[in-house]
């Protein structure tokens, strides 16, 4: 408003050190390059080629992979940072962004420390002073009793004051040990005993500690920002409630089904919230609401940028990272809290590597092919990653964020399912088929988020089909994906052949022709799928098929199944580029992607069409058992004149070395003896492990070929 | 549309400024009559070809398949299909040898043969089918298996055997066993072609017994299957006979014993697919073995074109009845690079059809009958393969050829020297040959046409064709003639009614062993194949035959 700023003329930001990767820090890279500010990035020796050190626009190798030696390095980031003459760091989230000493230690070197003050991150990082703090300046916090008093009578009193269910858990120890749930006042009594002696068993303290149980939570978190100058305003708000193994995976802004008037209160507490702890800069205030009766109480503060923020650029439209920028540089908020706009819904959906069916346990591997959304002004993909990149075991094993935008929930969440069905990642697990699940379950729909969502829907989330009729369904949608899979690498087989032989030999090709030519008849093969079913694991579905090659340039698909065969499908395909196709079906025309990729002697096909996305495998080359190597193994003939465990001499020669007495236990391949021939040294190992027996061999003894050397046996 | 296409093509043809003088004519007149008939006509000979031909591809019978699957086994085509590239075309010949040609049904003759690329190497196969009689030779199976490594002999194809056969079918030894062209010349043509350094390969995927032993033995590389392949002079139970020695199959002549002790072959397979794939791997190591020189053909493809006009209408324009006139170059325009044709002598001894073209970008000159061979015709056609001789042009021959002109005119005017040139040509020019029988072969006009006899490299036959020294009539007439001069001297009567019958008789023996089938069941030809398929198969024919270097021409003695 002034004419004349004495702030703005002070030096800004010109060069940024994010002390972070993947996704974060390549968020933070984008409005870095489009202010004009110059990125350094950090990185392990894990992640030496990954996407946000070819982002930056310096990159300084901070250490080995685990993240203790390199992300979690405070003295390395800031030597970093000095070394290349950033004179802020951006921490991103995790790592060390709430880290009250790191945050300190920029202050000392003088880097701009892109957050609050240490102050408040110590604040709101101590969880009890944390809600003491919050009580004081009137944020409302979950009634409970954490008195010293445990007299029983006071005990049910307080109880009845924080109203039922009450939870009834042991100030010390934890894993719901000795918790119990309270319905109301007559079952009080005998719940507490028995906590108390449970308590007491456990951990040896039996103190008690009393909370108001919310049968039905949301979690909603309250996005705040605070300038230098003392301004604090809510972004408003974001639901949360999707969570599993306690971590978010859809999140959306705003809240559904909250009035006004409610998103108010929230944001007022969390304002408040924050001014308590004099915050500055980005930060998020969690609440529990209990949807029973309608009550949010303070969980938690979370002292940094949170992933899942762009849910709140997205309907507010505006750039936090800018906002955090312009905050370190000391300038005002741009706005006021009248002027933030409100606009539309937004989800976000985390896609990470992990196995869902075995309890969402991450998962590491290549990503073979990857290929996200194509972003808009509606769509944004925020990742770290490329295809051929892996994601390994050092880290956070989230691949993307998928982040959609609508006028409406309903439009937003048309919108998330689409481009969920279109996000291609081949080569290790993934959620998506998961979030797809989610995103088209009914309840989700309604928009009826709670945190126990998953726990309570896990029937219909976790298999494929509840019924029959619906089993049948899932396996003949497979059927025919496998059908289209089929025809698609017939296709594309063509295509490669074609093309490794079109070299100077001429007529080749014409072998090698769209369809191959068979005098008289169709030429046909057969085509062993498994089908991959993540939703019934372990149980690897055959799919056997039988391709025709039309005359007139279509496949004729046969799918054969349990003795009987489905009739025939035809398909023309059309080849696009490497991975997309154009398949005709009965007249109706869809466009296939198809990812291919192998692991040992199993190739791994994927495919996606429409809303579909089939996982199959097909085995390649030729698996031989051991057994089966017969030509380097002895033969039955030459063992058979000598026990078993017997080692002869596999030349004639002279003994040079003894290694071993009788009466020794060896282990298999222990070398023996050494004994040489034709000027040549020859190694005798033990064949198998066991003791020696009859080696009565000294160096310098002369042995003739096929002579008895020694035997092992099992036994002394 | 197709006018349309047409006209598109041939503007295309003008904007291009290389003028092309030689685009043909349609030539067919879609809404007369004979087309429909002729289609009709032969829509139901190639549904009679298709018959015969799911017959064959079913192997012994569902029983003896199934014997063949218990032990692991895989049909004689199913193997080929997995030995050559994934999704490449297989050139089968000869699928109805053997069409009821002894009392029982033996499919395809009990041995599969063909031409298909591995590693992109055309090789020849040659399989046993052990669901048929145990895939035993008989004599036509000799026959077969000759003919196959004579192509592979003329073309330079290595030789792929999938062997699985019981040896010469004993009832029938004396036919299979000791002339010439008998069994013991398929270790003859191994010996010769190995020395000429054609790849011969053997995988032993079934038995080999007895002379059979001999095709691993001979072959440059073998492959064994472990517990289904043996390979033994004499089986365990003519061991026991003859020594008293007892021992069972697998160890007498078992993967191990000949792949570890005896040396008979080389590389050991712990299961058919196994075998195969070691089979495509031997293919993979061949390198330049059989490739020396340059190759006839061009170093380049260049750039085709399709015919303008439908091939499938080739269906639509032979008729059965050989009387019946039908345009050789109506022919031509349905199996040349965007028909193009450029006619050599067009005016001169019209009833030839001579001139250049190319079949999937390769240079061909064609000869094709438009009636009987005139003298003129003859000495066109003699001077044309002269110049396809020199320029190293494969040669196709498309034969509907009722015989040269007989009668005083002819003779005085010397029809025999001229079609004298014209045989001398054809059997001299070392150029590659194909011939397609479209029509009717007859006579003397069968051998100036590149007949069975003269060693074209490839030899096909459409379903409507007719292959006899003369037409079936013509020789009543004549055997007619005979027969009442004989009975005349005898001094017997033969009435109107005997001599009708004797005339039909005749007629009918004609017709049955002039039809084509009666020919690819004794392998006069490489096949009956779909009028359809005549540009591809003969593009896949020139293409397995211009790997040899071209060999220089000499001519013995033309009478002038």
């Amino acid at each position: 408003s002034d004419y004349r700023d004495s702030k703005s003329s002070s030096k800004l930001i010109e060069k940024i050190l994010i002390a972070n990767r993947g996704e974060i820090a390549c968020r933070i890279m984008k409005t870095a390059k489009r202010l004009g500010i110059r990125t350094v990035a950090v990185y392990s020796d894990a992640d030496r080629y990954s996407l946000h050190v070819k982002s930056a626009d310096e990159a300084v190798c901070i250490g080995p992979p685990p993240a203790k030696l390199s992300y979690l390095n405070a003295n390395s980031i800031v030597e970093a940072a000095v070394r290349t003459g950033a004179q802020a760091i951006h921490p991103g989230y995790g790592f060390l962004s709430e880290n009250a000493e790191f945050a300190q230690l920029c202050e000392d070197e003088a880097l701009t420390f892109i957050g609050p003050p240490a102050s408040a991150i110590r604040d709101m990082g101590d969880k009890s002073a944390s809600k003491r703090i919050m009580g004081e300046a009137g944020v409302p916090l979950v009634p409970g009793y954490h008195g010293a008093d445990q007299d029983i009578d006071l005990m049910q009193s307080e109880a009845e004051k924080i109203g039922y269910p009450v939870l009834i858990k042991p100030t010390h120890g934890g894993g719901g040990k000795g918790m119990r749930i309270v319905q109301n006042s007559n079952e009080f009594v005998e719940s507490f005993l028995a906590a108390q002696r449970e308590a007491a068993a456990s951990f040896g303290v039996d103190t008690i500690l009393l909370e108001k149980y919310i049968t039905r939570p949301r979690h909603i978190e309250v996005q705040i920002f605070g300038d230098k100058h003392g301004n604090v305003l809510y972004l408003y708000e974001r639901d949360c409630s999707l969570q599993r193994r306690h971590q978010k995976i859809i999140e959306e802004a705003p809240a559904p089904d909250i009035t006004n008037e409610f998103r108010f209160q929230m944001g007022q507490a969390a304002v408040s919230a924050a001014k308590a702890v004099g915050y500055y800069n980005a930060g998020t205030v969690e609440f529990i609401v209990d949807t029973v009766s309608g009550q949010f109480y303070f969980m938690e503060m979370n002292t940094r940028l949170q992933v899942e923020h762009p849910v709140t650029e997205m309907v507010v439209h505006q750039d936090l990272v800018e906002w955090q920028i312009r905050v370190a540089n000391g300038e005002p908020l741009p706005i006021t809290q009248s002027e933030v706009p409100l606009s539309g819904h937004a989800f976000e959906a985390r896609i990470y590597a992990e196995n869902v069916p075995k309890g969402f346990l991450p998962a590491t591997g290549v990503l073979h092919h990857y290929r996200p959304v194509p972003f808009s002004d509606t769509v944004r993909v925020e990742t770290g990653v490329e295809q051929g990149d892996a994601v390994s075991m050092h880290y956070d094993p989230m691949i993307a964020k998928l982040v959609v935008w609508g006028e409406s929930r309903a439009a937003a969440l048309v919108k998330l399912k689409d481009c969920l069905a279109k996000f291609q990642v081949a080569g290790l697990p993934t959620n998506i088929n998961f979030l797809r699940k989610l995103s088209n379950h009914w309840a989700f729909e309604k928009g009826q988020v709670e945190t126990h969502f998953i726990e309570h829907y896990k029937d219909e989330l976790f298999s494929d089909s509840v019924n029959a009729e619906q089993a049948e369904e899932v396996y003949e949608a497979a059927k025919f994906s496998a059908a289209i899979v089929a025809a698609c690498l017939c296709k594309k087989e063509n295509s490669i052949m074609k093309e490794n032989h079109q070299d100077g030999r001429s007529l080749l090709s014409i072998w090698y022709s769209e369809h191959p030519f068979r005098v008289n008849y169709c030429a046909h093969r057969d085509m062993e799928l498994e089908w991959e079913n993540e939703f019934n694991t372990g149980n690897l579905v055959p799919m056997k098929l039988i391709i025709t090659y039309q005359q007139d340039g279509s496949y004729l698909l046969v799918s054969e199944s349990g003795g009987g065969s489905s009739p025939g499908i035809k398909l023309k395909v059309k080849q696009l580029d490497e991975h997309d196709f154009r398949v005709e079906a009965d007249g109706l025309s869809v466009i296939v992607t198809l990812a291919v990729y192998s692991q040992g002697s199993i190739k791994h096909l994927h495919i996606w069409h429409g809303f579909q996305h089939h996982h199959f495998r097909q085995k390649v080359g030729l698996e031989l058992s051991e057994e089966d190597e017969i030509q380097d193994k002895q033969t039955s003939i030459e063992t058979a004149a000598h026990s078993p465990g017997t080692v002869v001499a596999p030349m004639a020669g002279l003994v040079v070395k003894v290694l071993a007495q009788s009466g020794v236990k060896v282990e298999a391949g222990q070398p023996i003896l050494v004994l040489e021939a034709m000027k040549m040294e020859h190694v005798v190992k033990a064949p198998s492990a066991g003791f020696i027996h009859e080696l009565n061999l000294s160096p310098g003894k002369q042995v003739s070929d096929g002579s008895i050397l020694f035997k092992i046996k099992d036994d002394e | 549309t197709r006018t349309e296409s047409l006209r598109k093509s041939i503007s295309s043809i003008i904007h291009k400024r290389e003028m092309s003088l030689g685009v043909l004519p349609d030539g067919v007149d879609r809404n007369s009559d004979a087309f429909a008939r002729n289609s009709q006509v032969m829509e139901g000979l190639l549904s009679q070809l298709r018959s015969h031909i799911r017959k064959v591809l079913a192997g012994g019978g569902p029983e003896a398949v199934n014997r063949n699957r218990g032990r692991n086994k895989l049909l004689p085509r199913e193997r080929i299909e997995r030995l050559i590239d994934p999704g490449s075309s297989f050139l089968e010949l000869s699928q109805l040898a053997g069409h009821e040609l002894y009392g029982e049904f033996l499919p395809s003759g009990g041995i599969i043969s063909g031409i298909g690329p591995v590693h992109g190497r055309l090789c020849m196969f040659v399989a046993n089918d052990p669901t048929v009689k145990g895939g035993t030779y008989y004599p036509i199976t000799v026959k077969k298996h000759l003919r196959a490594q004579e192509i592979a002999s003329q073309c330079k194809l290595p030789c792929l055997y999938l062997v699985d056969s019981g040896g010469a079918f004993l009832p029938k030894q004396a036919e299979v066993f000791p002339d010439k062209e008998n069994f013991g010349r398929i270790f003859y043509n191994q010996a010769v072609m190995s020395a000429q350094g054609i790849p011969q390969i053997a995988l032993v995927l079934g038995s080999c017994t007895a002379g059979g032993a001999y095709i691993p033995a001979m072959a440059d590389e073998s492959v064994m299957v472990k517990g289904n392949a043996t390979i033994f002079l004499a089986g365990p139970p003519l061991v026991k006979a003859a020594t008293g020695e007892e021992i069972s199959a697998e160890d007498l002549g078992g993967a191990t014993v000949h792949c570890k002790t005896s040396g008979v072959s080389d590389y050991f397979a712990v299961d058919e697919l196994h075998g195969l794939a070691m089979g495509r791997n031997i293919i993979k190591n061949l390198c330049m073995a059989g490739e020396k020189g340059s190759p006839n053909a061009l170093k380049h493809v260049y750039h085709y074109k399709e015919p303008i006009y439908d091939v499938r209408e080739l269906r639509s324009i032979a008729p059965t009845d050989h009387k019946q006139h039908f345009d050789a170059r109506s022919v031509i325009a349905r199996i040349v690079d965007g028909s193009e044709f450029d006619e050599f002598k067009k005016l001169y001894g019209a009833t030839l059809v001579t001139g250049f073209a190319r079949i999937f970008g390769q240079p061909v000159g064609i000869l094709g009958n438009n009636g009987i061979l005139f003298n003129e015709s003859a000495l066109k056609g003699a001077h044309f393969i002269e110049i396809c001789a020199q320029r190293s042009i494969p040669l196709v021959f498309l034969q509907n050829i009722t015989g040269f002109m007989v009668g005083s005119r002819a003779e005085a005017n010397g029809i025999a020297k001229s079609g004298a040139k014209m045989v001398m040509a054809v059997s001299c020019v070392k150029v590659p040959k194909i011939t397609v029988i479209i029509g009717g072969s007859f006579g003397a006009g069968n051998y100036a046409m590149c007949g069975r006899a003269y060693n074209p490299n490839f030899l096909f036959v459409w379903p409507n064709a007719r292959i006899s020294v003369m037409g079936g009539t013509q020789a009543a007439d004549v055997l007619a003639q005979v027969e009442q001069g004989n009975k005349k001297r005898r001094g017997i009567q033969w009435t109107t009614d005997e001599e009708k019958a004797f005339k039909e008789k005749v007629a009918e023996a004609y017709d049955r062993e002039g039809s084509p089938y009666y020919s690819t069941a004794r392998l006069w030809d490489d096949g009956v194949i779909d009028p359809a398929d005549t540009r591809k198969i003969l593009g896949l024919c020139i293409s397995a035959s211009v790997n040899s270097t071209p060999q220089e021409t000499k001519y013995g003695v033309f009478r002038m």
